[in-house]
């Protein structure tokens, strides 16, 4: 029980850091990736309470194809970053 | 100007955490969620009525099937959209964009991606068709049918990989998943239930009632898989290109 609290607290915070850098990061190449990061994260959490198919939608969808998605769309915008 | 707009995020933000604090503890017995009949009845009656030991699946697929069957078309609607808005954009044939250079791919990445691929794709089938007894599905059997071709046109380029999923046919199957889809409801239908009703599938397959929504099940799924990845990679072979369809990224 307190390694599950243990892992919970470290997800959560990582969740809030690489929520802001998503945010505050200029390179938007950059930005994309990260929230890929975060979305993996939910992903682990989903995991861990216990909501397997959840987990596996958000691994599939959101760290993977819409990172992708993501990317294509800034590789084909005229503005790469926000400075 | 961004002083202001913080005002009301940081007001927003604190309101939120605040209601946050009444959330019932997770997996708490008296929580609403728990407590509504709903549920009980789904944890007691599932394994029952359908011989699925998933009971998500059999919840997404059978209980609350019409929901699954719009969410579909929902996604296939998405897909369509973005053909639509891309295609018309008039900037196809447009000059070359300046990322794009006339380079080999690269031979390390052709080589593990040509093994992978194999790979992600039994794997897809493997979700999509386990999805009763383990986790997975339609949805997350057709996303990761769809990566793999994303994986291809990403190792070489777009063309190599329409050559082998080309546009058109991503909206034949596209179409086709949710044809599959509506086609057992409507079945169910003629054969004397209500839409999506598919324990009345059982005169025509040779099994129970109980087995014929677990089949049936299977029927959805893999139409929503079609469905799910062919829209997948229409999407990336549209955004990635501006809807040229040529060029890797």
């Amino acid at each position: 029980m307190m390694g599950q609290e243990l892992f919970n607290t470290f997800i959560l915070i990582l969740l809030v850091v690489a929520a802001l850098s998503a945010l505050r990061i200029r390179d938007l190449l950059s930005s994309a990736v990260v929230f890929g990061v975060y979305s993996f994260l939910m992903c682990l959490l989903w995991a861990e309470m216990g909501a397997v198919d959840v987990a596996f939608t958000e691994a599939t969808v959101g760290a993977g194809v819409s990172t992708v998605v993501f990317v294509a769309t800034i590789f084909n915008l005229k503005r790469k970053s926000s400075d | 100007m961004k002083l202001i707009s913080m005002i009301p995020v940081a007001a927003v933000g604190g309101l939120l955490l605040f209601a946050a604090k009444d959330f019932p503890e997770w997996g708490a017995v008296d929580s609403p969620a728990s407590q509504s009949p709903v549920s009980s009845h789904f944890i007691s009656h599932t394994g029952v009525d359908t011989e699925v030991p998933n009971m998500v699946t059999a919840v997404l697929a059978d209980y609350r099937g019409f929901d699954t069957m719009f969410e579909t078309v929902v996604v296939f609607i998405a897909g369509v959209a973005v053909l639509a808005i891309l295609r018309g954009s008039g900037r196809r044939g447009s000059q070359k964009r300046e990322f794009e250079v006339d380079a080999e791919p690269d031979l390390i990445v052709t080589n593990t991606v040509r093994l992978i691929v194999p790979v992600i794709q039994i794997f897809a089938f493997y979700v999509l068709a386990h999805g009763h007894v383990s986790p997975g599905g339609g949805f997350q059997g057709g996303v990761a049918m769809g990566a793999s071709f994303i994986l291809v046109a990403l190792a070489w380029d777009l063309e190599v990989a329409l050559e082998r999923f080309s546009i058109s046919r991503c909206m034949v199957v596209a179409s086709l998943g949710i044809v599959i889809y509506g086609g057992i409801g409507f079945l169910s239908m003629i054969l004397g239930g209500e839409f999506l009703d598919y324990a009345e599938l059982e005169k025509v397959l040779p099994v129970s009632r109980e087995m014929a929504r677990y089949h049936a099940m299977l029927g959805v799924e893999i139409g929503v898989g079609f469905t799910v990845s062919a829209i997948m990679f229409a999407l990336y072979a549209n955004l990635s290109s501006e809807g040229r369809l040529k060029g890797g990224l």
